[in-house]
């Protein structure tokens, strides 16, 4: 075989493998889509599950979703930047340092149903959060942190050193310098990187089983008082959330319409992350030009 | 009198960048707290089993009977060892040859079409939960199986299959950063020399990112070795070793999932299970570490 047919067999084999991916993600989101979205109505989104008779919905797993979500980035993102702060401006160069940058590298290893059983024992037991929204957020704190450490790091590494320089000679403090010069430069990137990680939060489940819990009380949606056990806000309650709810359903389900309510159930998780991801991808490109003044 | 002056302005400043420090440290030293506590709580629990219910540590790693009800209680868990090792390791073969293609097409071959499609499809990949994958896993490829092979479809053939669509992203994105790190001056060398494209690749690009590309395909493996749900949905979960792919079978994720729940903690069968979780992160150092070797080769 000449060089050249070799070439030619080769290229063709790699554009084919190229455009099978693209037909996999497009297969993929086709059947989630076609399966899922027959079943999505307002009462399918709007009401409780059925354990055993027909017609239940996700009403509840996807309050808690997004519940879950905003509490997981309330907590996760103030350590996150600090930290992320902290590894990029101020650890200095020395073993101690590459040190903490193998642990976190550890940590964004861990497996996340490792990470959910972390919570089962310490937030769970030992704390005495039971199962709850809380210690669920906890967990997927721990889950995440390391992700936004890394999208903090590499945000402030984009930042030209020229305008860093130019903030500590005009006589700025440091973290002033960070806070009010590096933060909005490297806005973008952070943005971007924080709306990924909480698609990811998102679909988390594994980490959730054993801290929030497989199970939901019935929640009053009419009670907004956020001490009383049944009122949706209240964070000490167990929460089973959409992506738990789906494995649940897979594995146990009951009710006659269980594969219809997991496919449904899936195609909203699914459009869900990808609001999420174009949305990080609009927002970043929004930014980046109206803080370069690119076009 | 001015000296003073100055000094209470350069107050503020001072307290300020106090602030800024003791913050970021507080956040660091959360962050490291919580790793020693994860590594120190799972540790104290999976070794009990040891010490304190004293199963032997051979007998837990050769084993093949898993029975925490049984009389006396055996606790053999090289079925789930060996499940998570063939699932993870068979998902790495399927996807690393997957993966290089789609980096040299993005790199190499078209690289505007591929940054502008191929790229967000990847990274849309990459998003999709796990629970998501199971489910497809459970509703598409175990039912195909099920018609094609003798068996009823679950096992470490789905398992691994699906895994293979969820570690695509990790390797793909891995390769392409090496490729795209490449210097050009490599490749023009061997353009120059009168090589073809394909010739290139395979023996300039492919020779010396290999570092990289091992990396990625050790990250696949350690995301598919710590997947659970996904896994667990469509293996099958018998605790044995299965005689084919298409056999029920289960991975050390998966008989944490099921298990965990039903039973009491303190006990020897709940102990077992954190034995598990020991295993589950004692392989994630590992990794870990093989990734820390390989990418100090790759400064050579």
């Amino acid at each position: 075989m000449s060089a050249k047919t070799a070439d030619k067999i080769a290229t063709a084999v790699i554009v084919g493998v190229a455009a099978f991916i693209v037909l996999v993600l497009a297969g993929l989101l086709g059947f989630i889509l076609y399966r899922g979205v027959g079943h999505i109505s307002f009462h399918f989104l709007t009401s409780a599950p059925e354990t055993i008779r027909k017609g239940g919905g996700i009403g509840p797993q996807l309050f808690n979703s997004v519940f879950l979500l905003v509490l997981t980035m309330i907590i996760t993102i103030p350590i996150g930047l600090g930290a992320g702060i902290y590894m990029s401006e101020y650890a200095p160069a020395n073993k101690i340092t590459s040190g903490i940058r193998l642990i976190v590298e550890v940590l964004s290893s861990v497996p996340s149903i490792v990470v959910g059983l972390f919570g089962l024992l310490v937030i769970v037991n030992l704390f005495g959060f039971g199962f709850s929204l809380f210690s669920g957020a906890l967990a997927l704190t721990v889950f995440n942190l390391p992700l936004m450490v890394r999208i903090t790091e590499q945000g402030l590494k984009g930042v030209p050193r020229e305008q860093k320089e130019a903030s500590l000679a005009l006589g700025l403090s440091k973290w002033k310098t960070i806070t009010s010069v590096m933060l909005p430069i490297a806005m973008p990137v952070i943005l971007t990187g924080t709306i990924l990680a909480a698609g990811r939060v998102f679909g988390e489940a594994a980490a959730l089983l054993f801290t929030a819990g497989m199970s939901s009380p019935r929640l009053d949606f009419t009670n907004w008082n956020p001490l009383s056990p049944f009122s949706p806000l209240n964070p000490f309650r167990p929460a089973e959330t959409l992506a738990v709810h789906i494995w649940k359903i897979n594995s146990e389900g009951l009710a006659p319409d269980a594969a219809q309510i997991a496919a449904g159930a899936s195609a909203v998780l699914v459009i869900t992350v990808l609001v999420f991801n174009f949305a990080a991808r609009w927002l970043g490109r929004y930014m980046y030009r109206k803080f370069t003044a690119i076009k | 009198m001015a000296q003073s002056l100055e000094r209470q302005k350069a107050k503020p400043h001072i307290a300020e960048e106090w602030v800024g420090k003791v913050y970021t440290l507080l956040c660091i030293a959360f962050l490291i707290t919580t790793i020693v506590s994860i590594v120190y709580f799972v540790a104290s629990k999976g070794l009990s089993t040891f010490f304190v219910n004293h199963v032997s540590l051979t007998n837990l790693v050769t084993g093949l009977k898993w029975s925490p009800d049984g009389q006396p209680p055996v606790f053999g868990a090289l079925p789930f060892i060996f499940g998570s090792f063939s699932t993870s390791i068979l998902a790495a073969v399927i996807a690393a040859p997957l993966s290089f293609c789609a980096a040299v097409f993005m790199i190499e071959i078209a690289p505007k079409f591929g940054r502008r499609y191929l790229q967000p499809v990847i990274e849309l990949l990459a998003g999709i939960p796990s629970v998501v994958y199971g489910f497809v896993g459970l509703s598409v490829i175990v039912p195909f199986f099920r018609d094609v092979f003798p068996g009823q479809g679950v096992g470490i053939a789905a398992g691994a299959l699906v895994l293979s669509v969820m570690i695509l992203p990790t390797i793909t994105t891995i390769a392409t950063d090496a490729l795209a790190a490449l210097p050009k001056g490599l490749k023009e060398g061997s353009y120059a020399l009168g090589s073809t494209r394909w010739q290139t690749i395979y023996r300039i690009v492919l020779p010396t990112t290999l570092p990289a590309l091992m990396t990625g395909i050790v990250l696949g493996i350690a995301r598919a070795f710590g997947e659970a749900l996904a896994v667990q949905m469509v293996i099958g979960n018998a605790p044995h070793i299965p005689h084919s792919l298409f056999e029920s079978a289960s991975t050390l994720t998966s008989a944490i999932t099921l298990s965990m729940g039903n039973t009491a903690m303190g006990s020897v069968a709940n102990n077992a299970l954190w034995s598990l979780a020991l295993i589950l992160m004692f392989m994630t150092f590992v990794f870990v570490f093989i990734v820390r070797w390989l990418e100090g080769r790759k400064k050579l």
